[in-house]
């Protein structure tokens, strides 16, 4: 097998990711463009980022998204471990089935059933709409990937090593918060990203389930953007997408760095 | 006895939390599809009292019919709104695969050492924001945009072309948007593929293109079917694509259930467009189940 790049896999990597970022790359370009328009170059200028910061109604936004974000993630990462756990370790019981296809039928439904059902509920209820309802919802289906994603880590777990730590007098609870949960970290942070990212980028389900009082981000940016395009949603994408990438990155690089720790303390234990 | 409640709740509380919030949803759904529109808060008839017991859910159950389907298979709108939703997905769905293929497959012949770079940055994307992923492409393709600009300039149109608001510029959100969604699983069935099979085909006669059609294809056939189903499935009930790329004639079903909802304040219709989508979906989704588990039991 070949391991050089032939000019076939040169053309085609390169072309496939010139696709994939050249338009996220005009979109940052024209951030910092001079005219109202967003097609037109008319000079450097970061005022769309100084107009940004002065409009409020954005500002409170992306305080309600990060307020619904974090708080959903965390819980939706509780309740997804704990999921996990049920599918990977309970074994058989009554609804397993149900259970398992509650976890996986929401990663595929389309995100404007899922808004519409939870709105009717939440009417049904009688519940006042917004920040709750808005949190609640993301909960629902972020919780859901936290579990496949804490899931499909958790079944390749040793479980010898559990068992080494009730020899040595763990309760089975202690040894669960002593070593599975430090070995589960990795699996179980990723998961509280994809959760956060998830509620940050969520439109069509805020839309749904929120009520006169909070405005999400997204619902924010989708309004403007029907509009019409303006500089100032690119100098937001701009903002979003650097927070994303070095985000990304960073996890990366700590999750790389956290693998060789193991391995080397792998190594120390086996000499 | 302290062991089965910790077990009971372990199980009970991410139970009881789906079902309230997914599964009996569901069911308001249903019977809301099955309800008549009235100007009230909220808008649909019969309500349901929860005071009034069992009498009060017989009264309900007298007053529920099927009216709001019926209306839909006599409207064009909904039959056209179904058919296209199909159309625009499976097309979108071959053009993904077409461009994602010779991708996947140039990530998966990289140097070792470019993999985990490449496939970070077939990742990365993933984790920006959907909705500015699509916004970032309006510009591109508007009358004026730089798409035509770009062409003009060239020389190979004299005139803009309209691309922005037509289902052109909706395959490409839909392409765009769920390319990683088809090369990584591409990715993952091409880079275990065992090289020395194309080695032993080329050694029995075969030139590097036949031993692609007869050995590569038919080995990366999971990845192929994992891929598709991962773009089709998503992409028919797609709203935010249809909705700031299509025009006022892309008539797509997540469209059409958005605009009943917010725009005619029609709810009963709209559970009702949303119970006969997920009729529409169950049948790829179960596919994908099956095909999912026989490639696990093929690995194992």
């Amino acid at each position: 097998m070949s391991n050089r790049f032939t000019w076939f896999n040169t053309t085609s990597l390169t072309l496939g990711f010139v696709f994939l970022y050249l338009p996220i790359l005009i979109l940052v370009f024209f951030s910092f463009n001079e005219s109202r328009l967003v097609t037109v170059w008319a000079g450097f200028s970061t005022k769309w980022y100084v107009e940004l910061f002065k409009d409020e109604a954005f500002l409170d936004a992306a305080l309600v998204t990060l307020r619904v974000a974090l708080l959903s993630a965390t819980v939706a990462t509780i309740l997804g471990t704990l999921a996990a756990v049920v599918m990977v370790r309970a074994g058989r019981f009554r609804g397993r089935t149900l259970f398992s296809g509650m976890i996986y039928a929401p990663l595929v439904m389309p995100e404007v059933i899922t808004g519409l059902s939870l709105l009717l509920l939440f009417v049904a209820m009688g519940v006042d709409r917004g920040f709750w309802t808005i949190t609640m919802a993301h909960i629902t289906f972020s919780m859901c990937y936290a579990a496949v994603v804490v899931s499909s880590r958790m079944v390749t777990f040793d479980r010898s090593l559990e068992e080494a730590a009730t020899d040595l007098g763990c309760t089975p609870f202690q040894s669960f918060i002593k070593v599975t949960l430090p070995i589960m970290a990795p699996a179980i942070i990723s998961a509280w990203l994809l959760a956060f990212t998830l509620s940050l980028d969520d439109l069509v389900i805020a839309s749904f389930t929120s009520g006169p009082g909070a405005t999400t981000l997204p619902m924010k940016i989708y309004s403007q953007v029907r509009l019409g395009v303006t500089p100032k949603i690119n100098a937001l994408s701009t903002i979003l997408i650097m927070i994303v990438t070095m985000g990304v990155i960073t996890a990366s690089i700590l999750t790389k760095r956290a693998e060789a720790q193991r391995k080397a303390d792998e190594l120390m234990a086996e000499s | 006895m302290d062991k089965k409640l910790g077990r009971l709740l372990l199980i009970g509380i991410p139970y009881f939390w789906l079902f309230l919030l997914f599964l009996v949803p569901f069911g308001i759904v249903l019977k809301i599809s099955l309800s008549d529109v009235a100007v009230a808060i909220p808008p649909y008839t019969p309500t349901f009292d929860l005071e009034s017991g069992w009498e009060g859910l017989k009264a309900l159950l007298v007053e529920l019919d099927f009216e709001n389907y019926i209306w839909l298979t006599e409207d064009d709108l909904y039959w056209t709104s179904y058919l296209s939703s199909l159309r625009i997905a499976f097309v979108s769905t071959v053009l993904t695969l077409l461009i994602g293929y010779p991708l996947a497959y140039s990530m998966a012949k990289a140097p070792s050492e470019w993999r985990p770079t490449l496939l970070m940055l077939i990742i990365l994307p993933f984790w920006t924001s959907f909705l500015i992923r699509v916004y970032a492409w309006i510009g591109i393709l508007k009358t004026e945009g730089l798409l035509n600009q770009l062409l003009m300039f060239v020389g190979i149109i004299d005139d803009p072309l309209q691309i922005l608001n037509t289902d052109t510029a909706v395959y490409i959100g839909i392409v765009y948007s769920y390319l990683p969604f088809m090369v990584l699983p591409l990715y993952s069935s091409l880079e275990k593929m065992d090289g020395s099979l194309l080695e032993a085909a080329q050694d029995l006669g075969c030139t590097a293109i036949s031993a692609f059609w007869k050995v590569t294809l038919p080995l990366s056939m999971p990845g192929i079917i994992a891929g598709s189903f991962l773009v089709f499935i998503p992409a028919i009930g797609e709203f935010v694509i249809p909705d700031l790329l299509g025009g006022s004639d892309t008539k797509m079903i997540g469209k059409t259930l958005w605009a009943e909802f917010f725009s005619n304040r029609d709810w009963p219709v709209a559970s009702a467009v949303a119970v006969l989508l997920l009729l529409l979906l169950i049948v790829p989704i179960v596919l994908f189940q099956k095909q999912q588990e026989r490639a696990q039991e093929a690995e194992q």
